[in-house]
């Protein structure tokens, strides 16, 4: 019976995501000798929240089939987060509709990357890439390159845990909760794996390819300017820079959690599992007083070196 | 017939026709760049630049996109600064050992399977923190030799001008006009039947990586060869410059079609842009968006070609 149960687990795409999280971080606690562990995994859930909502949006995009995914992500977080720390203006009372702003940024970019693969007819890498140079040069010249910091609540809230679980850890559980369900019971998700699984088939048995796949490419945006806007309090201000390293953060996560490449497969639990991992990685490159050089060295390695071992695309067709 | 014909060469002339008229924007906004002086300082940048667009072009030919080529010139640029010029053989050795770790990479990513996009952005970590561990603060000084080249004073033109056309021209007849080029460009259009016909994919995609790693290190060599000392930032944005510059040039994204002679003119277009927005005096904000604008009104416009050729 047992056994029956912890085999069928092990055929679950993402359960190695948590695996290799869990050595990881038993790897830490063995050369730490256990101090701390408790903080390290409350800093790697702050942490890993960031890429769980980049991760979730870039998920369903790359589900919709090969050559989908969105790089313009980086540059929306920072354009969104921008926009949201401006408007809050320190001010604790603007906080809701500072939020409610980076939103309809986020979504505004969607669109705007959606339209451009449409109309255009271009590939969604090259049409996100284009995007998100005019998406950073709008956050650049909006912001006037200066640090603008998060009003004092937003702040703190973006900080705060209850029993070692940060609130935007919480609310990230809920929204992945929401979109687990969004992807396996309802007519948008199974459409999302339809058109990634044979996008023909999916025409002919009358999903609205074109509609699904704007608002998949919407819900991403929105999710990064979410992220972004979070980020932004949860780091004191908005930068330049901040969406960097969510670039390959976002890819990565998707891939190692299990999700294929060609699309048509995905789960949700993987994300937060990669992420974990993810971010684990580098605390313990940090521990073992590893310098930057190394550090990043080893994170690309690492990288490649899992997905080379989860396995390549399914060839289609 | 004569009419399919001239929207055929309309479509392969349209990264000319935007460089020409960039260039004649520049030349009426500041009369003074139509100099041998002026065009050296306009074009000075194009080398390194269309040295990395062609080798983003080599991994573009077969339907991959290398998203670590900037990181990568970046460091053959500190190798080049430091290794080279205190020991050349032992500089030499590292970037052949580069070209063979490409080569590995292009292995790995056809015998796994592996999406392209994901192992090189996790090889641009690897080459900038190779960079920053061999330079972590911007430092470093080019071989003498190096700078003879790049500091070359040609007659007529500038020698950014020639050695770009000559670039051009000799991958040209590489990959479009010898038999394996063609094999090459196949592999990228239908891979299954270069197979059937008996050719081994895993040689053509080595080859085409490894030929990016050729000349992405020949193209960090050219920039240290300009900059005269380097920095391991000095060329993350190479990733998307070459990328914009293979697709500026006529490149199309799957399918084999590439043009080398395009993907030189896409990078000097690029380079070129940026001195004409802040010819515009637009505000310094908006150079990179600027750029995004340039490719996205490029691709509208072969979208027009190619539409009008359709009717035809």
């Amino acid at each position: 019976m047992m056994r029956g149960q912890l085999a069928r687990l092990a055929r679950r795409p993402w359960i190695w995501s948590f695996v290799a999280a869990a050595v990881v971080w038993a790897a830490m606690e063995g050369f730490t000798e256990g101090q701390g562990a408790g903080e390290v995994l409350t800093a790697a859930l702050s942490f890993a929240t960031f890429s769980v909502l980049v991760g979730l949006g870039q998920m369903f995009v790359v589900t919709l089939g090969p050559g989908n995914v969105d790089l313009s992500i980086p540059a929306t977080m920072t354009l969104a987060g921008t926009i949201a720390m401006k408007y809050m203006d320190n001010q604790d009372p603007r906080i809701a509709v500072g939020i409610l702003l980076a939103l309809a940024a986020g979504a505004l970019v969607g669109a705007f990357n959606y339209g451009l693969i449409r109309a255009l007819r271009i590939p969604p890498i090259i049409a996100t890439l284009s995007s998100s140079f005019l998406f950073l040069s709008a956050a650049i010249w909006y912001s006037r390159g200066l640090r603008i910091k998060p009003p004092p609540a937003f702040g703190d809230f973006s900080i705060g845990e209850v029993l070692g679980l940060p609130y935007l850890t919480l609310g990230a559980i809920l929204l992945s909760i929401l979109l687990h369900i969004a992807l396996n019971r309802t007519i948008y998700g199974r459409s999302v794996i339809a058109i990634g699984q044979n996008p023909r088939a999916a025409r002919f048995s009358g999903i609205p390819v074109e509609l699904t796949r704007f608002a998949t490419y919407v819900m991403c945006a929105t999710l990064a300017g979410l992220s972004g806007c979070l980020f932004s309090a949860f780091s004191g201000g908005a930068a330049l820079n901040m969406g960097a390293e969510y670039l390959l953060a976002s890819i990565a996560v998707v891939v190692i959690g299990g999700t294929s490449v060609a699309g048509g497969f995905a789960n949700v639990p993987g994300i937060w599992g990669a992420s974990l991992f993810l971010f684990l990685i580098v605390a313990m490159l940090n521990t073992y007083g590893f310098g930057a050089g190394i550090r990043m060295i080893l994170t690309g390695l690492v990288i490649i070196a899992v997905i080379a071992l989860a396995g390549g695309q399914k060839t289609q067709r | 017939m004569t009419a399919f014909v001239s929207a055929r060469l309309l479509r392969s002339l349209l990264p000319a026709l935007s460089l020409a008229a960039l260039l004649a924007a520049i030349f009426y906004l500041e009369p003074r760049a139509m100099s041998y002086f002026g065009l050296n300082l306009l074009l000075n940048l194009a080398v390194p630049i269309a040295l990395a667009t062609i080798a983003q072009m080599f991994v573009i030919t077969v339907n991959d996109l290398d998203l670590s080529i900037g990181a990568y010139v970046g460091f053959t640029a500190c190798v080049a600064a430091t290794w080279l010029k205190d020991s050349p053989v032992l500089g030499i050795a590292v970037l052949l050992g580069c070209i063979a770790l490409y080569a590995a990479v292009g292995a790995l990513i056809y015998l796994r399977d592996l999406p392209s996009i994901v192992v090189t952005l996790g090889m641009s970590f690897v080459w900038q923190g190779l960079a920053v561990l061999l330079l972590p603060t911007p430092g470093g000084h080019a071989p003498g030799w190096l700078l003879a080249i790049m500091g070359l004073r040609t007659p007529f033109l500038p020698f950014a001008i020639f050695a770009s056309i000559g670039l051009g021209f000799i991958v040209h007849l590489g990959l479009m006009r010898s038999a394996y080029g063609v094999v090459l460009r196949g592999a990228g259009g239908n891979a299954r039947s270069v197979a059937r016909a008996g050719w081994s994919m895993l040689k053509i995609k080595m080859t085409m990586f490894a030929l990016a790693g050729l000349f992405g290190a020949l193209s960090g060599l050219a920039l240290v060869g300009l900059t005269t000392s380097a920095d391991a930032n000095i060329a993350l944005r190479y990733t998307l410059l070459s990328i914009a510059g293979v697709i500026l040039g006529g490149g199309e994204f799957v399918g084999g079609r590439v043009s080398p002679m395009g993907a030189v003119i896409g990078a000097a277009t690029l380079t070129l842009a940026a001195s004409f927005l802040s010819f515009l005096r637009l505000n310094p904000d908006w150079q990179i968006g600027a750029q995004g604008a340039i490719l996205i009104l490029v691709l509208a416009l072969r979208l027009l070609v190619t539409r009008w050729e359709r009717q035809r």
